[in-house]
């Protein structure tokens, strides 16, 4: 369902993402992982056209999007959240979401409607008049998810939506967000929460300084010895066989 | 909803209640700044775009009017709709050079402030068309008959002759905060606030930015030169400085930011309390200092700073959270 071939882009001199070719398919839920900086964020704002390409291609359900500008991927059926949360946060959770709704529902009654109905499904049913300045870092995170799915996406790409929450919540935002899979959109997910993505994804694609190292189940990847690497630094990997030799 | 009837009642009894005259007169100047604040409210409250040239709005509405008449003779009543139009297209030019190459904040304001100037220069520069420095005089109408036809109440008979310009200000204020209010309530109105309040998030969800400022600043536009026609049939001229001047520009700001920003009543709010107080100081410290220009604006700006510092949602904020604690609601529980 998304296609994305060769894509890079620089900062000065910096390969934030570097030569990166992906496909997400309808249906699943696919993650993205790697350290600190990889390059996963700047990832998802080439796809979404918060940013240009320098080169490579982006295609969703057959048709180029490479380049389009935010607005016009959200509408074609591609929505994405912020790692840094961004609530409007002069307006109450309801209005937050229903911005959302607003992109497929021109009226005002039926977009708050459709609020309330999303709100009711990621969990933030019971706070609809709270000001989003209000909620906690875990509110924010729901809203997040909330809003852009308000938006009726084909494609959800969510950027760190479990960061900063506990075991508890984290447990019931992953089956939120199954569910939400089993209602047919097609989720693309950014987490550092390895048990998140253990539980979620039946894919999972690992980036290093810009460029895609492993790419495989959940279970194929985390044991990949180069991928062990990447985050714990050179030799990691013998040393954690070394250990485990040690202790059988 | 209701509070707004009683406010349309109460404006619309005033004349009856206070007589003409002394009262009737600061009603009408606070309707008009309110007009201009509504206009400012639209793209700079709801929107997040601080205009620092409206006035460009208020003179090209005001000269479409003068001129469509004093060169052409066309009823006035056909060209306030070229104007207000006008003005629309041209705050839409305006919008599409400042916001296409992605002007905010401080470089936006500049940028108004930069169009009003252009358009004072260019109504000097131009005499065969606008008469230059010199303004528009229209010719004044003495014939009773036709004091509607031309839009002039001078010789309308006394109530009208009193007060028609205070209905006039008056039906066109309440006509921009009924719109106001109705776009509060669209989508539009919903995505312009979004936009205001964070613009990435805006676009990520479906919002074209750039076309939703687009709307608002000819709405914006649009409230503003209806304001502008009101000035031309009321006083019969325009010239360069009143129209583009930076008079208008601020007054536009001040009211909407003092009686709060994003909000259908805060021009009025803004506007009562900016005039109110304006003739208060002029009957006690004016009376003691003696006639001394400029004590008004220094006594307009030591407020905008205090609201600026203390009452960040003006005195409509102020106005809200004083209901809430009289009636122990709490609205956030
Ligand atoms: N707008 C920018 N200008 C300059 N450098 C940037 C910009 N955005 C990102 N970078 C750099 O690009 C690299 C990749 O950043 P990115 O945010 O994509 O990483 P990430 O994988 O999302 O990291 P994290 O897990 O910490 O969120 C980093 O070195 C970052 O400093
Ligand atoms: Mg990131």
């Amino acid at each position: 369902m998304l296609e994305v071939r060769g894509l890079s882009r620089s900062f000065g001199g910096l390969k934030a993402v570097d030569d990166v070719t992906l496909s997400v398919p309808r249906g699943q839920i696919v993650s993205l992982i790697g350290p600190n900086g990889a390059g996963k964020t700047t990832l998802f704002a080439l796809i979404s056209g918060f940013l240009k390409p320098d080169s490579g291609r982006v295609s969703f359900e057959g048709r180029d999007i490479t380049g389009h500008k935010p607005h016009a991927i959200c509408r074609a059926g591609i929505v994405r959240t912020f790692q840094v949360v961004q609530p409007f946060a002069g307006l109450s959770v309801h209005e937050n979401i229903a911005v959302g709704a607003h992109t497929r529902l021109r009226d005002r009654d039926e977009a708050l409607e459709r609020a309330r109905e999303v709100a009711h499904r990621v969990g933030m049913g019971a706070m609809l008049d709270r000001p989003a300045s209000a909620l906690t870092i875990a509110g924010r995170k729901r809203l997040e998810l909330a809003r852009a799915l308000a938006t009726d996406p084909r494609l959800l790409l969510l950027d760190e939506v479990m960061a900063g929450l506990n075991a508890t919540e984290i447990g019931e935002l992953v089956e939120v967000i199954r569910a939400i899979r089993d209602e047919g959109v097609t989720i693309f997910l950014i987490e550092h929460v390895m048990q998140a993505v253990m539980r979620l994804s039946d894919y999972t694609h690992v980036l290093n300084h810009g460029a895609m190292i492993a790419s495989g189940t959940p279970r194929e990847v985390t044991s990949a010895p180069h991928v062990i690497e990447a985050y714990l630094g050179h030799g990691a990997a013998a040393r954690l066989a070394e250990l485990e030799a040690g202790h059988a | 909803m209701a509070g707004w009837l009683i406010i349309a009642l109460a404006l619309a009894l005033a004349p009856l209640a206070l007589g003409s005259g002394r009262w009737v007169e600061f009603l009408e100047l606070t309707l008009f700044v309110a007009v201009l604040g509504q206009g400012w409210n639209v793209l700079g409250g709801y929107g997040g775009q601080y205009s620092f040239g409206n006035a460009v709005f208020f003179g090209t509405g005001a000269y479409v009017q003068a001129l469509l008449q004093y060169r052409f003779g066309i009823s006035p009543w056909i060209s306030l709709w070229f104007a207000i139009a006008g003005t629309a297209a041209v705050g839409a030019a305006i919008g599409w050079l400042s916001f296409r190459y992605g002007l905010r904040g401080s470089y936006f304001a500049l940028i108004t402030l930069a169009f009003a100037e252009a358009f004072h220069v260019l109504a000097r520069s131009f005499p065969s068309i606008t008469e230059g420095g010199r303004g528009v005089q229209l010719a004044l109408n003495q014939d009773p008959d036709r004091a509607l036809a031309t839009f002039q109440f001078n010789f309308a008979g006394s109530f009208l002759a009193e007060n028609g310009f205070y209905y006039t200000i008056l039906a066109v204020f309440l006509a921009s905060a009924f719109a106001t209010w109705r776009m509060e309530r669209t989508r539009f109105g919903a995505q312009l606030i979004a936009v205001r309040e964070n613009e990435d998030a805006a676009q990520a969800l479906g919002i074209d930015a750039f076309r939703v400022k687009l709307g608002a600043i000819s709405i914006s536009a649009a409230i503003t030169a209806a304001a502008g026609v009101y000035y031309v049939q009321k006083y019969l001229f325009i010239e360069p400085g009143i129209a583009f001047g930076t008079s208008k520009s601020v007054e536009a700001l001040f009211a909407p930011i003092i009686g709060g920003l994003g909000t259908v009543v805060g021009p009025l709010l803004g506007s009562f309390f900016i005039h109110g107080v304006g003739e208060a100081a002029k009957a006690t410290i004016g009376q003691a200092l003696g006639d001394r220009p400029g004590v008004d604006l220094i006594l307009f700006g030591t407020i905008l700073i205090l609201v600026l510092a203390f009452l960040p949602r003006g005195l409509a904020g102020l106005w809200a959270a004083l209901w809430r604690r009289l009636t122990g609601g709490d609205g956030n529980a």
